[in-house]
């Protein structure tokens, strides 16, 4: 079967300091997978050179076999929510909208259909009252839920999100795992960088450990063990894990 | 009003106008800087084509100071890049080398003609009308009327056709390539702008004025509105709006127009950071003594419900006591009982406070959302 994400010998480096070193990874279609490690082991430079936005050193990426040039409307980017400004004058529905300026291309505006995918996507993260509100009055549970909604209007088939879980509530929390799961079942590909390590087995199906290397991925019940997180975080790191 | 006076105001709130467009872009980008740097980098490219074409009022000294203000850009980004300097040191050393250059070049070989260090670093507004637009024996005009209205319809173009584009690279762009927008280039086309209506604003309000009329409008704008669109209109009006004041305040002091200008500039977005409903320092204080008010009268709904029909009510219910169990100040709690009593939250039975049924179902709410 082809991988829905193949990523061969990959380095990337900040002038002379690898921030990946020789990351090989298969995700297989219709995978939920976790990116776990260190602060510094190179998730988010992982998920930004899997979308060409970083230039890698070496290294081969493909997206459903392809480039991702070549792909770019089958995948939907969740960036960190503090990599935006929250306060620039705009609202809910204008930012779930943008989900959609890449299939609508150049110049073209978005009309009355694409308002009403956006109102579906606001309706599937429980956000569509808050539709014409400026985001700058969101909390930040419901600033992630526009994050994702807006990335569910791509209907795209493989999902990149970086720290999706950081800082919300409770409730968003358990709001977003049911989309992500439901992503998964109806086939969609999911990356996750994720942070809290209690939760990866009750989350996700597949991890993958780095530390600017990877450690080990795979299914979450086979290579999510004391001895390699141990090995991803170093001595330092006490880890806690609930037994699966 | 005589035609050189209508003429003056209608070049002054061109200029403005089209200087808020670009500049509401810059304030969102976080890059008002970049409008001081570009309005004086300009300057080398404006001279080299007034020697070419012997003339102020040539599209090529436009072309020349685009380039300029190109070139500003990219070396600032390329200093940026080698991690060596500061993006604000490196803005600063770009644009006034060039700038000095500029004034250099004035100085050594322009010396006896109508370009002088006064007129670039203030303009003169005063002195548009001489200079007349005049096509196939016909005077159509003030020339500046049209560089800058042209300038001007160039940019409102741009914007309105890139509209989407622009929005999505200023609020997201990696987002923006990621969907295959390119935003390296939005952001030159946009600097591009800011470089052209600075050129055609120069020679009415001169370099040093041209940051007021990019900056001020469209930060007065961003207190009235949440929506990008509206922004951009508000910007152009209260641009016009201040062009139009500043020269009647002129005309009053018998000063310069460009400085009239910007000081109407800075008093608008001093009025509107006082008084903009939502965002004014004034609303602002208001909703926060309000929150305060309302979040202390939650605090005593819940106080009493949590003692309601118990045996302490009598000791715990008394207003004299919130005194010492809330250590509120007697004005504060009797501010916070009255609120809370014209609200119909509570009423008081002799020395104790009883909650009504909605003061109940307040409390019940709010502890819900603790």
């Amino acid at each position: 079967m082809q991988s829905a994400v193949e990523v061969r010998d990959l380095t990337v480096a900040y002038r002379e300091n690898p921030v990946l070193w020789d990351v090989d990874l298969d995700v297989m279609p219709g995978t939920l997978m976790a990116i776990v490690g260190p602060n510094g082991a190179g998730k988010t430079t992982l998920i930004k050179a899997i979308l060409g936005l970083i230039k890698p050193a070496a290294g081969r990426i493909r997206i459903l076999g392809k480039p991702y040039q070549k792909v770019a409307s089958s995948v939907g980017y969740v960036p960190q929510r503090g990599s935006v400004d929250w306060d620039f004058p705009t609202s809910v529905m204008d930012v779930v909208l943008m989900g959609l300026y890449g299939r609508l291309g150049w110049i073209r505006r978005p009309g009355q259909s694409e308002h009403q995918v956006a109102i579906s996507a606001l309706k599937k993260v429980e956000m569509d009252d808050y539709s014409d509100r400026q985001i700058s009055q969101l909390s930040g549970g419901q600033q992630q839920r526009v994050f994702l909604a807006r990335a569910l209007v791509q209907d795209a088939d493989v999902y990149l999100m970086d720290e999706p879980l950081q800082g919300v509530d409770a409730t968003t929390e358990h709001a977003i795992i049911e989309i992500l799961h439901s992503l998964r079942s109806s086939g969609k590909t999911v990356l996750v960088v994720h942070h809290d390590l209690q939760t990866v087995t009750s989350y996700f199906d597949e991890v993958l450990l780095l530390n600017i290397r990877r450690i080990v991925s795979g299914p979450v019940s086979e290579v999510f063990t004391d001895e390699n997180l141990r090995h991803t975080y170093g001595g330092r790191v006490a880890i806690i894990k609930n037994p699966a | 009003m005589s035609q050189f006076q209508l003429e003056i105001q209608l070049v002054a709130s061109v200029v403005a106008a089209v200087c808020a467009l670009p500049g509401a872009f810059l304030i969102l980008r976080k890059m008002a800087m970049m409008s001081d740097a570009i309005s004086h980098a300009i300057l080398p490219g404006i001279v080299i084509a007034f020697f070419l074409t012997e003339s102020l009022s040539s599209p090529l000294l436009i072309m020349g100071g685009a380039l300029t203000g190109l070139l500003t850009v990219a070396l600032v980004e390329w200093l940026r890049k080698t991690n060596l300097v500061r993006e604000d040191a490196a803005i600063g050393l770009v644009f006034s080398t060039l700038f000095a250059i500029g004034i250099i070049m004035i100085a050594q070989f322009a010396r006896d003609v109508h370009l002088d260090t006064d007129a670039v670093l203030l303009g003169e507004l005063a002195f548009v009308p001489f200079d007349r637009l005049i096509i196939a024996g016909r005077d159509i005009g003030p020339q500046a009327l049209y560089s800058s209205g042209s300038v001007g319809l160039l940019c409102a173009g741009f914007i309105t056709l890139f509209y989407k584009e622009l929005k999505l690279s200023t609020f997201d762009s990696a987002l923006a390539t990621t969907l295959g927008f390119i935003p390296g280039v939005l952001h030159y086309l946009l600097m591009g702008f800011v470089s052209m209506t600075a050129v055609a604003a120069f020679d009415a309000v001169g370099s040093v004025l041209v940051i007021a009329l990019m900056i001020g409008p469209p930060a007065s704008a961003y207190l009235l509105t949440n929506r990008l669109s509206r922004m951009l209109i508000y910007s152009v009006l209260l641009a016009i709006i201040a062009a139009i004041t500043g020269y009647w305040l002129a005309y009053l002091l018998n000063a310069s127009i460009a400085g009239c200008m910007a000081v109407m500039v800075g008093v608008q977005f001093g009025i509107l950071f006082c008084i903009a409903p939502q965002q004014g320092l004034l609303s602002t204080r208001a909703r926060q003594r309000n929150q305060r008010w309302q979040f202390a009268i939650k605090m005593l709904v819940i106080h009493l419900m949590q003692h309601e029909n118990t045996p302490e009510a009598v000791q715990e219910c008394r207003i004299d006591h919130l005194q010492d169990h809330l250590e509120w100040e007697e004005a504060f709690a009797e501010g916070v009982i009255s609120r809370a009593a014209s609200q119909k939250l509570l009423r008081t039975v002799g020395e104790t406070l009883e909650l009504t049924p909605s003061g109940r179902q307040l409390a019940q709410e709010a502890i819900v959302h603790i």
